[in-house]
């Protein structure tokens, strides 16, 4: 696959708000995600890591304020990936969802099959790949749903907290995937609220509260030397509200 | 009872007349449900997928569409072919054409407010994945129809049974004339009043067959769609 000769990064959202109806989802929050390790977005429920991350995919417009990829704001990032919080599997085989994702990246057809097994073989699903996907457990469906992204060979990968339902071994299976991907040069952008995980994969972490940015820090930064009480309550494992 | 037994015997001596009205009647639906699925579905997906104002009440009326008196449709397809109507010219009135034609139109809006239906659930379900993959609006298309083919082969189904039972339309498109637009449901009716009971059962007893046959084939699709597909 061809690498587009203009970079969707830096992405830069400035004084972005999203609302719907009454709902604020996000308040006048200006941010800019540059290349490197990956950017971990935390936050209680509800704060708006999904929002932020549909914002940052080009999949939502802003209500105010504007959202910028390489300096472009006419349209969303052309070679990006999304692993949403609960992927939704094509009625297909394993294969042929990955195939379906190549498909869409523009992999020749002739090269799709073994680049699919690659793929399968990555997320640990070769032995599952002529299973029908609506049928593999969830853990197994998150691990499908993150080679379909990867088959597009994306510069911003963005993962809806891509382990909530895994048991420890899958996840941290599922994070060398992630980690292999950043060191090859994707930029992750990835919702979490498992601090664990945090620590283990962040370069800068970006602390939501209620829509709003309340910390955005390099991650070792964050945990040291937290800027707000707020960030150091969501440290320490207290509730924030 | 005797009329039974002598129906058997009809259909097991391969009775001429009676294979020749099967024959046309299975042609004559086979048509109509081929004209009205290369016309719904992409009518129905279509429907599924587009917004424009006044959409619902599309919808409304073609949900309703799908329980049309066949009579009302035979009236219809009546009034346009007959001499004096906007396609008399055709000369079409009682010919098989015409009840290809008003079978199609009854079965139509089955087919497309069923495709409507599939296609619009699935489009729920996949749009955000689609739209983060880049799928423009063909492929969209292209790909909920191919993945609820097998729900899609099951409306086609459906169809062909309405199609294949009725009476009202044929009768009065076709006009029953022996040898030529008699199909099994208007012989049925026609030989039970004059008395001729082994005709009418034999075609009755075909007619259950054909029946049970489709939702044979709508249950093994879905047993088999599910074990392929999930
Ligand atoms: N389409 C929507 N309409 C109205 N409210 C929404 C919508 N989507 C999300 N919300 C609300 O916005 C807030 C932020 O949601 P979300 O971004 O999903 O948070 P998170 O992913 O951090 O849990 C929540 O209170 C949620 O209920
Ligand atoms: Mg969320």
């Amino acid at each position: 696959m061809m690498r587009a000769a203009s970079s969707d990064l830096p992405l830069v959202l400035d004084r972005v708000s999203l609302s719907a109806g009454p709902v604020t989802m996000l308040d006048c929050l200006s941010l800019t995600i540059t290349p490197g390790a990956p950017t971990l977005v935390v936050g209680p429920n509800g704060s708006g890591k999904t929002s932020l991350l549909r914002l940052c995919m080009g999949l939502a417009a802003p209500s105010a304020g504007s959202v910028s990829w390489g300096g472009r704001t006419d349209r969303g990032p052309a070679r990006r990936a999304i692993l949403f919080q609960k992927p939704v599997m094509l009625r297909r085989s394993a294969t042929a969802n990955v195939v379906y994702a190549l498909g869409q990246a523009g992999c020749p057809r002739r090269l799709r099959a073994a680049r699919a097994a690659e793929l399968l073989e990555r997320v640990g699903l070769l032995g599952l790949a002529n299973h029908p996907a609506r049928r593999l457990s969830g853990g197994e469906q998150q691990r499908l749903a993150l080679a379909r992204a990867l088959a597009r060979d994306p510069e911003i990968l963005l993962l809806d907290e891509p382990t909530a339902s895994l048991d420890p071994a899958a996840t941290r299976f599922v994070e060398e995937i992630i980690l292999m991907a950043a060191q090859s040069g994707t930029k992750v952008v990835m919702a979490s609220h498992d601090l664990g995980q945090v620590r283990r994969l962040a370069g800068d972490v970006v602390f939501l509260v209620r829509g709003r940015l309340c910390a955005h820090a390099a991650s070792g930064d964050f945990f040291e030397y937290p800027s707000t009480p707020k960030a150091a309550a969501f440290i320490r494992g207290d509730l924030v509200l | 009872m005797s009329e039974e037994l002598s129906a058997w015997q009809l259909i097991a001596s391969g009775d001429a007349t009676l294979f020749a009205i099967v024959r046309l009647s299975l042609a004559v639906t086979l048509s109509a449900v081929a004209i009205a699925a290369v016309i719904g579905l992409p009518l129905g997906a279509l429907l599924a997928l587009a917004r424009f104002p006044g959409r619902s009440a599309v919808v409304v009326v073609l949900n309703g569409f799908m329980g049309l008196p066949p009579v009302i449709v035979g009236l219809s397809v009546y009034l346009l072919l007959s001499r004096s109507g906007p396609l008399g010219e055709f000369g079409l009135l009682f010919t098989p054409a015409a009840m290809v034609i008003a079978q199609a139109v009854l079965v139509l809006p089955i087919i497309a407010a069923l495709t409507r239906q599939t296609i619009e659930d699935l489009w729920h379900e996949y749009r955000e994945e689609l739209t983060a993959m880049d799928v423009g609006p063909l492929g969209q298309v292209a790909t909920l129809l191919w993945d609820s083919r097998f729900s899609l082969f099951t409306a086609l189904l459906a169809g062909f049974g309405r199609a294949a039972a009725e009476v009202g339309t044929v009768m009065i498109v076709g006009g029953n004339i022996n040898g030529f637009t008699r199909t099994m449901t208007t012989t049925v009716a026609l030989e039970t009043s004059k008395g001729n009971l082994p005709l009418a059962v034999g075609l009755g007893l075909i007619l259950i067959f054909l029946i049970i046959l489709i939702n044979a084939a709508a249950w093994g699709v879905r047993l088999w769609s599910e074990q392929r597909a999930g």
